[in-house]
């Protein structure tokens, strides 16, 4: 793998304003039609922190990540995202606001008549300030922390599955995001092809440090991210030593009938005595 | 087929009309809000104007065409086959021009963009533009709207034309009467009334083809069969919509210029 830059402005930028938590759900319900999806759910996303959302299909994990852009409005409570108020605010302020976060769609939501290049500077091409040889240098910069500045001038239809999906986090990551939404990014893949995404999705923790929430369906996958980190000299990831954490902090929340049932971190999962957990982790 | 109370029903149409309103409001609204994609109005009226042309060529000729045959037939009862040139000139330019080719571009292009946004709805490739900080009313709806109106326009005064040609060849070929005859009848008959009725139209059809089309599209729900189904209600939304338009703006332009 390429060995992505890091500046010293992007860690300042990082570590300032670094008070209050970057994402809260404050009692957030929302229901469709008479489906009660989330049922008053409250947590927070520390700055710099990486949380894993688990549940089963239909658990309503999607709809965590879709309230915090605030792509839809929910029935009742309040969502605070990078310190405003995602519920109240007009669609128009709700633009600025997306523009420093980065999702990685469940099934990629590639723009399917754009090349992978007009994919990837979608969020750049946007900028009227932005030169076009700066837009061109930033594609093949994320293209290349995702491996795949071959597939340039390709169509996302000439694509796998995998690929896509690390098109679609090239497009998260160019606009370098204060805050990574993630939806079940191995979902539908092959277990080999799983992994390289879960090894990205370290990499990136690990260099650029996002804040993030990851939605998944396998535990085994943010197990893999709590107790793995990126090594920038072999340029993998490799298991942490027994009982040492990651640099960037990792928690996890579970969901099961539109409640949170757990809240905290690898540890404290794995002593968890709720027997739903229990049937997980084993 | 499931089945809902009328009050349900009722609620439904009310919200879809809101919706509706909204969004045609909105495609207007953003032309005046940055930013506008230029671009996007530039490759879209490509699409629209050009892409149209070959069917609008031909829809304009042979309607000028059986309709010079058709009233040819009548005048000759009459003995007044001269009025031939003015009678296809009025009924060209002031109505079969621009509502044959509303209902041409609406059956092409009203789908295209129904279908083309709908799919991109089910992918969540919309959700993904929003999520980008892209406003697809902007990017997506306020260009389509903007090159419909305009390539409509021109297509419109093509078809009318090309009327005219059409019935020409039949007053000449078929019935025998004079070209130049024809011609300078034509063009004296039409006064400014005529030609503004012809050319408000196709501003207000333009309109109607791009917002259905695009409203369809955007509320496209329930995958690819949701798909179908939004273009095939965009294309005869729209052109019952033209219809009844043309009628009312008709209507009303004629009480304008004081007819009636
Ligand atoms: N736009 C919507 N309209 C109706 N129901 C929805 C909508 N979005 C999600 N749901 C329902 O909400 C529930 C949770 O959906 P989702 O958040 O996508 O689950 P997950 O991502 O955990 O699999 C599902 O039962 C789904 O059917
Ligand atoms: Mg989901």
């Amino acid at each position: 793998m390429s060995a992505p830059p890091t500046t010293t402005a992007e860690l300042a930028q990082n570590t300032q304003d670094a008070i209050g938590p970057i994402i809260a759900f404050d009692n957030v319900s929302i229901a469709f039609e008479d489906n009660t999806v989330l049922d008053g759910i409250s947590f927070q996303l520390p700055r710099g922190e990486t949380k894993a959302i688990f549940g089963v299909a239909g658990s309503g994990k999607s709809t965590i990540l879709k309230l915090t852009l605030g792509l839809i409005k929910p029935d009742g409570g309040r969502i605070r995202v990078l310190g405003e108020d995602v519920t109240q605010m007009p669609e128009d302020d709700l633009f600025e606001l997306r523009r420093k976060i980065g999702m990685v769609f469940q099934e990629s939501a590639l723009f399917d008549s754009l090349t992978v290049r007009d994919n990837v500077a979608f969020r750049l091409m946007e900028e009227a300030k932005i030169t076009e040889e700066e837009i061109e240098r930033r594609v093949v910069e994320a293209l290349s922390f995702v491996e795949l500045e071959h597939t340039l001038n390709m169509l996302p239809s000439e694509l796998s599955g995998g690929m896509r999906r690390r098109v679609a986090i090239a497009r998260a990551i160019i606009a370098q995001p204060e805050i990574l939404l993630y939806d079940s990014p191995t979902g539908g893949l092959d277990p080999v092809t799983s992994t390289t995404i879960v090894e990205l999705i370290i990499k990136q923790r690990d260099v650029y440090k996002t804040s993030s929430l990851l939605v998944t369906h396998r535990l085994q996958d943010a197990f893999i991210m709590a107790t793995h980190s990126f090594d920038r000299k072999t340029n993998h990831m490799r298991p942490l030593p027994r009982g040492e954490r990651g640099e960037v902090p990792m928690t996890f929340l579970i969901l099961r009938d539109g409640k949170v049932i757990f809240d905290g971190d690898a540890q404290e999962l794995a002593q968890s005595r709720d027997e739903y957990i229990r049937e997980y982790i084993s | 087929m499931e089945l809902i109370s009328p009050a349900e029903f009722a609620k439904d149409k009310v919200q879809a009309i809101q919706e509706y309103s909204f969004l045609a409001g909105q495609s207007v609204t953003n032309l005046f809000r940055r930013p506008r994609y230029m671009a996007d109005m530039m490759q879209q009226a490509d699409l629209i104007g050009f892409g149209s042309l070959p069917i609008v060529v031909l829809t304009g000729l042979f309607t000028g065409a059986v309709l010079a045959l058709n009233s040819a037939n009548t005048l000759q009862r009459f003995g007044s086959l001269s009025l031939l040139g003015q009678l296809v000139s009025v009924g060209m330019v002031t109505e079969l021009g621009p509502v044959l080719t509303g209902l041409m571009v609406a059956g092409r292009n009203s789908s295209g963009m129904a279908s083309e946004l709908g799919s991109m709805i089910v992918t969540e490739q919309i959700d993904a533009m929003r999520a980008l900080g892209t406003d697809p009313m902007k990017k997506l709806v306020t260009p389509r709207v903007v090159s419909t109106v305009f390539m409509l326009f021109f297509l419109t005064i093509i078809s009318d034309l090309l009327g005219l040609v059409g019935g020409s060849v039949v007053a000449t070929l078929i019935f025998g009467m004079d070209s130049h005859q024809y011609w300078s009848t034509a063009w004296q008959v039409l006064v400014f009334q005529d030609v503004f009725t012809g050319l408000t139209k196709p501003l207000l059809f333009g309109f109607i083809i791009a917002t259905v089309g695009c409203y369809y599209g955007m509320t496209a729900r329930g995958g690819t069969q949701g798909v179908g189904r939004a273009t095939t209600q965009a294309v005869v939304a729209a052109s019952v919509f033209i219809l009844l338009v043309d009628f009312f703006a008709t209507k009303f332009l004629m009480a304008i210029f004081g007819y009636r």
